[in-house]
C-alpha cells in the first residue's frame, strides 16, 4: 500500500465514525439530521480540502481507495484439498459495467500459479503439421492482433448449488466469472504457420505448469475464434491468469482456457486427458455421463442487491442491476422477476452488447417494503432462455456438478437483508 | 503449407471427400469448407522456428486411449505398491480411498446412480491412458514429472490392482499390453446433447405473467446450510 501516512490515518477515523452509525455513507445524513444548522460534512472544513494530497510520486502502480478494501476475491476454503489446486472467486455484488479488474478476476489453478519468465516461455506447434515450429514470445508479438472482450466463467461456477441454496453471496455463486479485453494472435495464424496436415480435427492445449494442464479442442473452434492472448484489460496477463500467454476460447468453459500455454499438438481424435473424462464430464441420473461439454449456457444473475450487498436505503428508489452471457453468443434479453417467478418485466440493458462478454442489466424499481423474491431470466441469440433449478434437476438429476445455469433466487426481507434461497 | 494445401477446386473437392471418409466428428469438413473463406488470403509470415526431434520429445508426454504417444517401458503392480506407499498413500489413502478432500483411485463400482456417486479410476474413468498421462504429468501433487516411465507403468499397474481390475501383485503392466486393458466404465460417456433437453426445445416463448400457480413458497435457505465462509463476507 503505497499511500502517505497522514492520508491514511484521516480516511480511518472517518471510516471508523461512519461505522459507527451504521454505514460509511450514511453517516452524513445522520449526522446532518442531528444538526440544525446543516450537514458537518458541508460546514465543517474537510481536511482532503485544506490540505496537500500525496503527489504523483507515491504510487507508480495505483491501487483501490483503502475504503474499497473489502473489494478482494475470496476463497471457500472447504471446497478443496489445497489452496494451490483450488478457486477464488470474483466479488461481482461489488462491481458494475461489465468488465473486471485484472486483480479480482476470479482464479482457478491445478498447481498453483506458474512463474514464468517471459524470456525463457516457448510456444510449441507440432504433431500434424507440416512444420513443427516454437516460437518465442518476441516471435507472437510480430503477429497480425484481434482485441475481443469476453466472458470467462469456470464450467463449476454455481456448481455448488446443484441441490439447492447452499452459499450465502454472489460472489460464491458466481463469482467464477469475469470479463476482460483480450489482446492476442488468432490461433488460426500460428496453425497457418505451421502449416495443418490432411485429416486434422483435433487439438491439444497444454500448459506450462506443474500440472501440465491439457485438454482436447475441436480444430474447427481454434480456426474459427481462438486466441493467443498476451494482454488482458490493456496490460500483460496477470501471473495467476498465465503471464505471459493464455489461451481464449470464447463462450466455452474455462478449463479450456489453459494458462501459461506452451505446447499446441495437432491429431485427429481427442486425448481423453484428466480434464475431459475424471474432470469435466456431467453425470447423468442414468449413469451415463456426458462429454465434451464445451459451451457455457445462457445465464443471468442479479448482483445487486444481493447477500452481501444489503439495502441500507430503506423505501422508495431502487436500482435492481445484474449480469447476463450466453456462450451462444449474444444475450438479447433479460426479464427480472420480485414475486419468485410468477411475473416478470423486462430488465433494461446499458453498456456495450457483445458477443460472447457479459451483459449488463438495470431495473429501477420502487421498493415498498415488503419480501421480495427476486429472480433474473436470460435469453441469447440462440433462442434459449435459461431454466429454473427444477428444470435442469428434472433434465440432469443433481450430480452433474458443472454447467448450471439455473435461475437464482434471492429473498429480500422488509429489514433490507437478502439471502439465498430455493423456491418452488 | 496451408496455403498450397488449399489452392485449387480441385484439391478441394477430393479434400472434402476425404475428410468426410474420416468421419472426424465433422470437425474436419467444417475445417474444409471454413478454409474456403477469407483465411486463405492470409499468408504464413514465416515467423517461429523449425522445432528439432529432441525439442518435440522433451515436451509430447501425451499418451491417447489407442497408445499412441506410449514410452518405452513396464512396471508390475508390486513395483508400484512400494511406489505408491511412499508417494502417493498419504494423500490418496492406503487403498487408494482417499484422504479427506483428496482423490479416491479406488472403489465406488456401481454407484453412478447412487444419490452419493464415488467417482473413482476404477468406477468412472474411461481409459487407462488417462491414468499413465495424468500420473506421468502431473503427480505426485508436490513433485510433478518427477516419475520415471518405468515407474509410471508400475503405479498405473497398482491402480489396476486396487481396483480389483488385475489380480497378481506380479502383473506387469508395459507399452506391449496396456491398450489390451479397458476399464468398467469405458462406455458411460455420451456426446454432449444438452440442446435436446426439455428447457431448450426450439421456439419456447418466455412466460411474463401468472407463470405459476399460488404464491411462491421458500424450500430451501443457504443460512440453514451455514457453510458460507464468515457468513458471506464483511457486510454484516
Amino acid at each position: 500500500m503505497i499511500l502517505p501516512r497522514k492520508s491514511f490515518r484521516l480516511s480511518r477515523r472517518r471510516l471508523l465514525k461512519g461505522l459507527a452509525v451504521g454505514g460509511v455513507w450514511g453517516a452524513s445524513s445522520a449526522r446532518a439530521q442531528e444538526a440544525s444548522q446543516g450537514d458537518p460534512a458541508v460546514l465543517e472544513p474537510q481536511p482532503w480540502s485544506t490540505s496537500l494530497g500525496p503527489g504523483v510520486e507515491d504510487g507508480s502502480y495505483g491501487l483501490p481507495a483503502p475504503q474499497e478494501a473489502h473489494v478482494v476475491r475470496r476463497t471457500v476454503p472447504w471446497l478443496t484439498a489445497d489452496p494451490a489446486a483450488s478457486v477464488s472467486f470474483t466479488p461481482l455484488h461489488e462491481l458494475d459495467g461489465i468488465v473486471t479488474p485484472n486483480g479480482l478476476c476470479f482464479e482457478r489453478h491445478h498447481s498453483g500459479i506458474a512463474e514464468v519468465e517471459p524470456e525463457d516461455h516457448r510456444l510449441m506447434l507440432h504433431g500434424m503439421v507440416e512444420r513443427p515450429l516454437i516460437f518465442t514470445m518476441r516471435d507472437l508479438l510480430r503477429f497480425p492482433r484481434e482485441s475481443h472482450v469476453y466472458f470467462l466463467e469456470c464450467a463449476a461456477n454455481t456448481g455448488m448449488e446443484w441441490r439447492g441454496a447452499q452459499l450465502d453471496g454472489v460472489q460464491f455463486t458466481h463469482g467464477m466469472l469475469h470479463c476482460v479485453e483480450y489482446v492476442g494472435v488468432p490461433l488460426r495464424r500460428l496453425l497457418m504457420e505451421a502449416g495443418l496436415r490432411e485429416g486434422a480435427s483435433w487439438l491439444l492445449v497444454e500448459g506450462a505448469d506443474g500440472a501440465g494442464m491439457s485438454r482436447s479442442l475441436p480444430l474447427i473452434k481454434a480456426l474459427e475464434d481462438c486466441l493467443v492472448a498476451f494482454k488482458m484489460n490493456g496490460e500483460a496477463l496477470r501471473p495467476e491468469q498465465g503471464y505471459p500467454l493464455r489461451l481464449v476460447v470464447p463462450g466455452w468453459e474455462g478449463n479450456l482456457w489453459i494458462k501459461w500455454l506452451r505446447r499446441i499438438e495437432v491429431g485427429d481424435a481427442p486425448w481423453g486427458q484428466r480434464e475431459e473424462t475424471s474432470r469435466y464430464t456431467e453425470l447423468l441420473p442414468s449413469g451415463e455421463a456426458r462429454r465434451q461439454t464445451f459451451e457455457m449456457e445462457v445465464k443471468s444473475v442479479v448482483t445487486n442487491p444481493s447477500p452481501q450487498a444489503p439495502l441500507r436505503h430503506g423505501t422508495g428508489p431502487l436500482v435492481v442491476s445484474g449480469l447476463a452471457w450466453s456462450g451462444a453468443g449474444r444475450v438479447t434479453r433479460v426479464d427480472v422477476s420480485l414475486d419468485g417467478g410468477r411475473n416478470w418485466r423486462p430488465a433494461r440493458f446499458s453498456g456495450p452488447d457483445l458477443p460472447f462478454a457479459l451483459r449488463r442489466f438495470y431495473l429501477d424499481v420502487d421498493w415498498d417494503g415488503s419480501e421480495w423474491l427476486i429472480q433474473s431470466r436470460a435469453m441469447d441469440e440462440a433462442g434459449r432462455i435459461q431454466p429454473t433449478r427444477q428444470q435442469l434437476q428434472a433434465a440432469r438429476g443433481v450430480n452433474s456438478i458443472y454447467h448450471n445455469n439455473a435461475i437464482q433466487t434471492w429473498r429480500l426481507a422488509p429489514d433490507g437483508a437478502l439471502e439465498n434461497v430455493d423456491v418452488e | 503449407m496451408w496455403s498450397r494445401a488449399f489452392s485449387s477446386e480441385a484439391g478441394r473437392d477430393s479434400r472434402r471427400e476425404n475428410a468426410t471418409r474420416q468421419r472426424a466428428g465433422g470437425f474436419a469438413l467444417a475445417l474444409w469448407l471454413a478454409a474456403g473463406g477469407a483465411w486463405a488470403e492470409e499468408a504464413p509470415l514465416g515467423l517461429g522456428r523449425a522445432a528439432t526431434e529432441a525439442e518435440i520429445a522433451a515436451w509430447d508426454i501425451d499418451v491417447r486411449p489407442d497408445g499412441q504417444g506410449l514410452p518405452e517401458g513396464r512396471g508390475t503392480a508390486e513395483e508400484g505398491g512400494l511406489l505408491y506407499d511412499g508417494l502417493c498413500a498419504a494423500c490418496h489413502g492406503d487403498f487408494g480411498e482417499g484422504a479427506g478432500r483428496w482423490a479416491a483411485l479406488a472403489g465406488g463400482r456401481g454407484t453412478l446412480t447412487h444419490r452419493d456417486p464415488l467417482k473413482t479410476i476404477g468406477s468412472y474413468w474411461p481409459h487407462l491412458s488417462t491414468v499413465f498421462d495424468y500420473t506421468r504429468r502431473a503427480m505426485p501433487f508436490h513433485a510433478p514429472r518427477s516419475l520415471t516411465d518405468d515407474e509410471a507403468y508400475a503405479i498405473t499397474a497398482y491402480i489396476l490392482y486396487l481396483n480389483d481390475l488385475v489380480e497378481e501383485e506380479s502383473f506387469e503392466l508395459s507399452r506391449e499390453n496396456f491398450t489390451d486393458f479397458a476399464l468398467p466404465n469405458a462406455e458411460g460417456f455420451i456426446e454432449d446433447d444438452r440442446w435436446s433437453e426439455p428447457q431448450y426445445a426450439p421456439g419456447l416463448e418466455p412466460c411474463m405473467s401468472d407463470c405459476l400457480p399460488g404464491a411462491a413458497k421458500i424450500i430451501g435457505r443457504a443460512r440453514a446450510v451455514g457453510v458460507t465462509p464468515d457468513g458471506g463476507g464483511g457486510f454484516e
